[in-house]
């Protein structure tokens, strides 16, 4: 793999906390911590993996780098530019570049526009090309996800699942991003049609230059596809590392029980499980570097 | 010779929807000994939840069981009044199914749900049958179980609502348990937990159970003896030593090679099966496997025949014959 240096996402502090409950008067009385202080970065042409526990706050995360959600506070730099300065025209290009792909192919699709529909409309929002020079494109882009020209007028109930996920995939990339947001886009999928997506994820970014935040509860496919993985926990991060160094050599007790968790397909290898459960009220430190890129959150 | 418990012969189920007769499952054959774990798996379609649903008739309309014959301890159940399989249902065989939500009632409190269950299975009385449905929490790994009994369905995650329902099938010492995905939905810590009770379950008692799931890893992990499906058929059956150490159907080998290789150090490129699953409104008459297998041939166009290998392992396909396995490797 080629060396990534320069840097594309800066996540700073990011915080986003949910309201759960007001009194009378309106204010806040209870809040819900999704994300709590978390940052990291990722290089140009990376994939960066998050894995964690459900309601860990890893789709939050992702939601604020896409700007779906204003964040509590903390920042997010993209390319240089302080993204949560930006005001919603500031921001247009950059909704652009930073595209998204999400875990259910069922629903993210709406079911009565065509394929052509699909792939263009994210194309009529930021005025590419239009007309017959459009057609082209998108014929281009389905052959190059694995569909067929013909698939154009269909409708997404004439998809299967990996289908689906192939056609959400161009979608995303009929505006030539630079970076994907990609939130557990293998999880509804067969083991077999998996690894086609994965596969296909890959191919994609290296023609195309792609950075990748890859969301994922598999943490087989999730060691497979990324550079560098954080594992969240609480609305933290516990720990951030190079792939094959996480599963190695990890540090903190949440990502040992994680990673001892995994039900090896070998009916020979026993695996021998650890198990975590945080103190209650305990805080998660901030993370500190223990070995070059191997960051842990532990006093 | 452990005891037969549970043999299925030439299951076919039909759904007969207005685009047509859905053949979901289309003759399958298999059987389940006392104290086995077996494991089902196969891709989403694949007729697993199916397969399931008519060992406890409770195939939904429009689906009919439209062939074969299911035997519980040596009895034919295939054509029991729906009275006598209230009986069956809970004592002898119980399920777990894929979404806890559906089989919880929403407004009564999750220990007044159990004990209903542990009474009517076990014939305690009330006091005891609290008792018995505290224990099974606890030992399903939920905290404080005396509290937790006086919660609704909603104040659970979706984790504990998956270990209620098994602590509600385990309460009634059914002899066959069937799960289908019961973990799939779940963070793989949780999933490690339930699979440990599962383990711990079979220590204690002799019940047999029936794991749905596409995850292969749970599958070695936990089951003795493996069915692999696709396109409403057995493809492939042995012990999990010979499905995963030789695995004999084209499907089985794709379905191992697609996983990713656990080795650090260099990143290898995935092996997909390529295509998609077969459509069962009009399903090939041959191999349901033929449009995605790499070693197709002509012959494939008729239904191939099960070949035994040993004992416990048998394949459909006809790789098998030998005459052409040569060309194609
Ligand atoms: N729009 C929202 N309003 C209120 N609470 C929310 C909202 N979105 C997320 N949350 C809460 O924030 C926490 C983190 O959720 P998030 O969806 O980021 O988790 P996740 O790590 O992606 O989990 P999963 O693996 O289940 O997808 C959860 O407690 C969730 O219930
Ligand atoms: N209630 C139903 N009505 C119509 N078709 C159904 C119904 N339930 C299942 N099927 C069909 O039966 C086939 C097998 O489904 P299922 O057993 O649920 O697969 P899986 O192996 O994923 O559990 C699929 O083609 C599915 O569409
Ligand atoms: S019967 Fe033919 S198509 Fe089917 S698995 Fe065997 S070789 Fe492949
Ligand atoms: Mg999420
Ligand atoms: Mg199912």
């Amino acid at each position: 793999m080629s060396e990534h240096n320069e840097l594309l996402v800066d996540v700073r502090n990011l915080k986003k906390h949910f309201t759960k409950g007001r009194d009378v008067w309106g204010r806040t009385t209870d809040v819900l911590k999704a994300v709590d202080g978390v940052s990291f970065q990722i290089k140009r042409g990376e994939t960066f993996g998050l894995v964690g526990e459900s309601g860990s706050g890893k789709s939050t995360v992702g939601r604020c780098l896409l700007r779906l959600y204003d964040y509590t506070s903390g920042e997010v730099h993209y390319d240089g530019h302080d993204l949560s300065a930006l005001g919603e025209r500031e921001l247009k290009p950059y909704r652009r570049r930073i595209q998204s792909i999400f875990q259910d192919p069922y629903s993210s699709l709406n079911p009565g526009m065509n394929v052509l529909e699909l792939i263009g409309e994210p194309m009529d929002i930021h005025g590419l090309q239009r007309g017959e020079e459009r057609k082209e494109f998108v014929a281009s882009l389905l052959e190059r996800v694995g569909l067929k020209r013909e698939h154009l007028y269909r409708f997404p109930h004439e998809f299967s699942g990996g289908q689906r996920q192939r056609i959400s995939i161009a979608r995303a990339l009929s505006v030539r991003p630079d970076f994907v947001v990609c939130d557990e886009p293998i999880s509804a999928l067969d083991v077999s049609v998996q690894a086609q997506v994965i596969n296909m994820l890959e191919d994609l970014q290296s023609e195309f230059g792609l950075t990748y935040l890859f969301i994922a509860h598999d943490l087989s496919m999730v060691r497979h596809i990324s550079d560098r993985i954080g594992v969240m926990y609480g609305g933290r991060l516990v720990e951030v590392a190079p792939s094959d160094e996480l599963y190695d050599n990890p540090l903190h007790p949440y990502t040992k029980a994680l990673l001892s968790s995994i039900p090896v397909p070998d009916p020979h290898v026993v695996s021998e499980r650890v198990e975590w459960v945080r103190e209650p009220g305990s805080v998660i430190p901030d993370l500190r570097e223990v070995s070059p890129g191997h960051f842990v959150a532990m006093e | 010779m452990a005891e037969r418990l549970l043999s299925v012969e030439n299951l076919k189920v039909s759904f007969f929807t207005a685009g047509g007769e859905n053949q979901a499952v289309r003759g399958v054959s298999f059987h389940i000994d006392a104290g086995e774990t077996v494991g089902i798996v196969g891709e989403s379609g694949s007729g697993k939840s199916v397969t399931a649903k008519a060992l406890m008739a409770l195939t939904p309309p429009p689906g009919k069981m439209v062939a074969g014959d299911i035997k519980f301890r040596g009895e034919s159940v295939s054509r029991l009044s729906d009275k006598d399989w209230r009986k069956i249902r809970g004592n002898q065989i119980a399920m777990v199914f894929q979404d806890p939500m559906t089989a919880l009632n929403p407004v009564q409190k999750i220990g007044k749900q159990m004990v209903e269950v542990i009474r009517r299975h076990r014939g305690l009385n009330q006091t005891a049958a609290l008792s018995e449905a505290i224990e099974m929490l606890r030992q399903v790994g939920i905290t404080e179980p005396e509290r937790r009994v006086n919660q609704y369905p909603h104040e659970f995650s979706g984790g504990m609502r998956q270990r209620v329902m098994i602590a509600m099938a385990l309460s009634c010492q059914p002899e066959l348990l069937i799960a289908d995905e019961p973990t799939t939905a779940l963070d793989v810590t949780i999933q490690a937990q339930i699979l440990e009770l599962l383990g711990r379950l079979k220590e204690r008692s002799n019940t047999s159970i029936a794991l749905i799931t596409h995850d292969l890893g749970v599958v070695a992990q936990v089951c003795t003896r493996v069915i692999v499906m696709y396109g409403g058929m057995v493809m492939e059956e042995g012990t999990v030593e010979d499905i995963f150490y030789r695995p004999k159907h084209p499907y089985t080998k794709g379905l191992l090679r697609s996983l990713p290789k656990r080795e650090s150090g260099f990143k290898e490129r995935l092996v997909p099966i390529e295509g998609t699953p077969p459509n069962l409104l009009d399903p090939p008459p041959g191999c349901p496997f033929m449009e995605r297998c790499p070693h197709a041939m002509e012959t494939c166009a008729a239904l191939p025949k099960v070949t035994e290998v040993s004992p416990s392992h048998r394949y459909m396909c006809w790789l098998a014959e030998g005459a052409e396995e040569a060309r194609v490797q």
